[in-house]
């Protein structure tokens, strides 16, 4: 990640059209990729949910999707910070990829919304899991939407895909990329962690909790109130 | 097979008559649409062409579908219907295309109104609009059911709804409008045509892990 932060920096030469904003490109585009492939790997589990039944599952699919709508929420604030940068607004609607991830980013806010109403158990799962499946599909349907919607909502002015990048521009990229994805691997494996920790602590909880079956003590054992 | 959509005319059957009976939804619908169209009428500047009165009336034929599917469970949850189907020797799917096919009855009523009213108050629809307005139907009442479904399964239902639907409709919106002002229509109404195959398979497979326990 550092290493990345130096190349992106320093050492690539600068973009001649667009001048330093062009480096963070160098961010923006690796978490835009990193946020799809969370989306993918949350839905990837739901199916296997869906599959094998296994409660696991669940967790895991939630963490992916939540990481990817964190991912997609940074890509939103990197993808705005660009925009004024080197088209000097805020937001365009002419950006495609930034159109699908406020689609996106919505989409998943749902996710949640639906998850934290419904109490915890198989229902639950099963319902997150179908909507996470509904996310994926929406993807590629929605890219193919905004492409369409942009002939008659608005010309195609810019273009980001842009120049061919130099060798040294693709190798900072793809450090770059392998670093957000490391990064997103890792905090994926320490949410998970966290996730199971406090799953095991509310079920170990509740086992303490759970009134114990009554020994009876000696003294009431005893036949009272018969006898005298 | 038969049995297959004998079980689904049977569903779809009930959901009718039921309506029949009580008259929960459509009429909410139909006084919905067309008040909604009444509104627009002021929402809308003196001069904007009949381009942005299309856009809106894509916005009023979501927005009525939701009036309808926010009420498609209802009568299953308060008198626990929806257990007793399941439990039913019947394949699950069949439940959602019945619930499918009434909700999209009752938009289709709810059309045979808003439309004329749509072409006397704004602008006249032509054979690719109306075809792409059947399109998006088909999309909306497919993967609103299912929503619905799993909305009506928790706390906060009538607010879930329009949240978990209306990215999921942003496409339709998209291919509907498209389909209305577009010069050459064919390519919305293919991508409707899309949308719905792929939606309608995937809601036909998943509704089972839906409503199961």
């Amino acid at each position: 990640m550092g290493l990345a932060v130096v190349l992106a920096l320093l050492v690539v030469p600068e973009d001649a059209d667009q001048g330093v904003s062009q480096r963070i490109f160098y961010i923006h585009v690796p978490i835009a990729l990193t946020a799809y492939f969370c989306f993918g790997l949350g839905a990837w589990k739901a199916l296997r949910l869906l599959w094998t039944r296994e409660e696991h599952f669940d967790l895991e699919s939630y963490v992916a999707v939540h990481q990817g709508t964190i991912f997609g929420a940074l890509t939103l604030l990197t993808g705005s910070i660009w925009a004024k940068a080197s088209w000097n607004v805020w937001w365009t609607w002419s950006s495609r990829q930034l159109v699908l991830f406020l689609v996106l980013f919505l989409f998943y806010c749902a996710y949640f919304m639906l998850r934290y109403s419904i109490e915890e158990g198989a229902r639950r799962a099963r319902s997150s899991a179908v909507y996470a499946l509904f996310g994926v599909v929406l993807i590629p349907i929605s890219f193919l939407a905004i492409r369409l919607a942009q002939d008659f909502v608005h010309p195609v002015v810019f273009n980001i895909s842009g120049p061919q990048m130099s060798a040294s521009m693709f190798a900072t990229f793809c450090v770059s990329w392998a670093a957000v994805t490391l990064l997103a691997y890792v905090l994926y494996r320490v949410e998970l962690l966290g996730k199971r920790v406090d799953a095991d602590l509310r079920e170990l909880r509740e086992t303490l909790e759970r009134p114990r079956p009554s020994v009876p003590r000696l003294d009431e054992q005893m036949p009272t109130g018969v006898g005298s | 097979m038969t049995a297959y959509v004998a079980d689904v005319a049977a569903l779809a059957h009930k959901d009718l008559k039921v309506e029949l009976r009580t008259r929960d939804t459509l009429p909410a619908m139909l006084l919905f649409v067309v008040a909604t169209l009444v509104v627009f009428h002021f929402a809308l500047p003196a001069d904007a062409g009949d381009d942005a009165a299309y856009g809106l009336l894509w916005i009023a034929i979501v927005f009525t579908a939701l009036v309808g599917l926010a009420r498609a469970w209802v009568p299953e949850h308060e008198h626990g219907v929806l257990e007793g189907l399941v439990l039913a020797p019947c394949d699950r799917s069949a439940i959602w295309l019945g619930k499918t096919i009434a909700a999209l009855a009752f938009l289709a009523a709810a059309q045979v109104v808003a439309l004329p009213a749509f072409a006397l108050f704004f602008a006249p629809l032509d054979a690719p609009a109306l075809l792409g307005v059947v399109l998006a139907d088909l999309g909306i009442c497919a993967v609103g059911s299912l929503l619905a479904a799993m909305a009506a399964a928790t706390r906060s239902r009538e607010v879930l709804l329009p949240l978990l639907l209306l990215p999921l409709a942003m496409p339709l919106v998209v291919g509907g409008v498209g389909s209305a002002i577009a010069p050459e229509p064919g390519r919305y109404l293919l991508f409707l045509a899309l949308y719905d195959a792929v939606f309608a398979v995937l809601s036909w497979a998943s509704f089972e892990y839906v409503v199961t326990e």
